[in-house]
């Protein structure tokens, strides 16, 4: 089984205070910690299992720039057979729909029976495999959280639904799936393995080698455009006690029995 | 000329969902002067109900009966809409597993422009739709602008738009099933599997100790229990420590866990996504412990404390035991 899986490289947003920049049109990015999207974790991790069952290879590609190498390298020290760079001036500013046109142009270049892709990255959108799919007139799933393959032709798949209930699924190859968090335990990666793939040479595509032609991606032909960032303001807000520990302790433990949770 | 809005419905067991009432309300925010249409898709009796339940909120209803979409398989529904839908349509759909499912796909089919997980719909200018999205995990709001110039689809979150009162728009329903005749899809649905009971129901506790990434590893989930012990509370959680495998899915609080309705939650190093937030109902006093300032639940939490867990819980628990060692004298 041919697997690609689509990666992207990512604040960390566990790792992470947002800021916003002086003009509001950005985040502050200087002292961010990057990472892999950790849903795109998991789908190669899930990737790297079915091939260890069922036999074939991996390929991690991500569209990007030349600093989202280190994942690549990361996956691959993973056990990723192979990594793709995939950049380009021309793809600067594409929206959802501009990335999953680049990324059906890179898979028409080879012979994929299963495509894998995180459920969501920091934007929230769950929007390119499902995008990437209907392109390429391949079935699509999300929120994918267990894969078994049935033969050659299919897999048995579950989608994580409300309250923890599994919607069972078959699914006929070649398909795209969005891969829920917690699917499998991702393998640990460490500095050893890092540097064992240092050298190894990671081929890059850019629009040429792609065929993609340059007013169906990047900022021209994006329909969706971030104007500004702003301050969330979803509730009231919390009243925050500034206490030392103590009177912290103190004052929670006062309010907490005041609303009966004290019995 | 607008162009035409339509809420793809949910339903489950003959009822809509909340988020039918709530697309409604959305779609006046897109276009008050152009009264939406609800589409629904389904089979027999439990799809009549449904219809007829949404014809005061909606002007128009569209029935689309069909066997085959007895099951909300996103694949074949995608093949339906892409059979009635007229281009330039705008598609308002509720941003949960089934529209996650289902819009992607359906704007390339349509070749419409696509947002997803709308919290505030701001209105039109020129060609473009104005919404609010969020990033970094609820971290950072933006304001994004949509080309809706050749139609759009919409996912919209469950909650964000408050449902109008008392509409009574008397909507016809009108059958577009024979538009649409057989759909067949490379995934066919076989069974929903119920989630497992588990150890300890946090459905029925009226204190929650709920902890997040911010408990660090599985060792310090005794550090949450021991706090919990103290109130006579549960240990819930949110998504981060299911998949670590730290806690079961049964402790698990959110849209894809359990929604509970205890009297106090105590979020401790949990940072607050909408699908953890979307399972915590009845209002409890919520008091977040969170050593990030910048933690979304600070915006929802009635009290906050900036702090680390680690060093925070024992010494809280240390100061309940004290008290209830005092008031058991």
């Amino acid at each position: 089984m041919e697997i690609l899986v689509c990666a992207r490289r990512v604040p960390d947003t566990s790792e992470n205070e947002i800021a916003l920049n002086s003009a509001g049109n950005d985040i502050e990015r200087d002292e961010l910690v990057y990472s892999i999207n950790e849903p795109d974790n998991y789908a190669v991790e899930e990737a790297l299992q079915i091939a260890a069952r069922a036999g074939g290879n991996v390929t991690v590609v991500t569209v990007g720039g030349e600093d989202d190498e280190e994942i690549l390298r990361r996956e691959m020290a993973m056990g990723a057979n192979h990594g793709v760079l995939i950049t380009d001036g021309a793809f600067a500013g594409s929206d959802g729909r501009g990335i999953a046109t680049i990324l059906k142009a890179f898979v028409q270049k080879g012979n994929y029976d299963l495509i894998l892709t995180g459920v969501q990255a920091e934007d929230g959108a769950a929007q390119v495999g499902g995008m990437l799919a209907a392109m390429l007139d391949y079935p699509f799933a999300s929120l994918v959280n267990a894969i078994e393959v049935l033969d050659g032709k299919k897999l048995k798949i579950s989608r994580e639904i409300e309250g923890g209930n599994k919607e069972m699924n078959e699914i006929d190859l070649p398909c795209v799936l969005s891969i829920q968090t917690g699917i499998n335990e991702p393998r640990y990666v460490g500095m050893r393995g890092i540097r064992a793939v240092a050298s190894v040479p990671i081929p890059t595509y850019g629009a040429v080698e792609l065929g993609v032609a340059a007013g169906t991606v990047g900022e021209a032909a994006a329909k969706v455009k971030r104007v500004d960032y702003f301050v969330p303001t979803l509730g009231r807000g919390a009243e925050m006690l500034e206490g030392d520990r103590e009177e912290n302790i103190e004052k929670l433990l006062q309010l907490v029995a005041a609303k009966g949770g004290l019995k | 000329m607008m162009a035409r809005i339509f809420a793809y419905i949910v339903h489950r067991a003959g009822v809509a969902e909340d988020t039918a009432a709530e697309l409604a309300a959305a779609a006046i925010k897109v276009d008050a002067a152009a009264p939406a249409t609800a589409i629904v898709c389904g089979w027999g009796a439990e799809l009549d109900a449904v219809c007829e339940s949404l014809r005061a909120s909606y002007a128009e209803v569209w029935k689309i009966a069909n066997e085959a979409l007895a099951y909300p398989n996103a694949e074949l529904i995608r093949k339906a809409l892409v059979k009635v839908l007229p281009p330039g349509c705008i598609v308002l759909v509720p941003h949960e597993h089934f529209g996650i499912d289902l819009a992607p796909g359906l704007s390339i089919k349509t070749n419409a422009a696509f947002v997803s997980d709308v919290l505030a719909i701001e209105g039109i200018e020129g060609a473009d739709l104005k919404v609010v999205r969020q990033e970094f995990g609820g971290q950072a709001n933006a304001h994004v602008r949509c080309d809706i110039s050749s139609g759009a689809v919409i996912t919209v979150r469950p909650g964000a738009c408050k449902p109008l009162e008392g509409a009574s728009l008397g909507g016809a329903v009108v059958d577009k099933s024979a538009d649409v005749g057989t759909v067949n899809a490379g995934r066919r649905y076989l069974q929903t599997l119920v989630a497992e009971a588990g150890d300890v129901d946090i459905t029925k506790h009226a204190v929650l100790v709920s902890v997040g990434r911010g408990i660090q590893e599985k060792e310090n989930i005794a550090i949450a229990q021991d706090l919990a012990d103290a109130l006579g509370a549960a240990v819930s959680c949110s998504r981060p420590v299911v998949d670590a495998k730290w806690l079961e899915k049964s402790r698990q609080v959110g849209s894809s866990g359990k929604t509970v309705k205890p009297k106090v939650y105590l979020a401790c190093g949990i940072s607050g996504a909408f699908q953890h937030l979307a399972g915590i109902k009845g209002n409890p006093f919520i008091i977040a412990i969170n050593k990030n300032p910048k933690a979304p639940i600070f915006q929802v939490a009635d009290v906050g404390i900036v702090d680390d867990i680690l060093e925070f819980l024992p010494e809280l628990t240390n100061k309940v035991r004290e008290m209830r060692g005092v008031s058991a004298k």
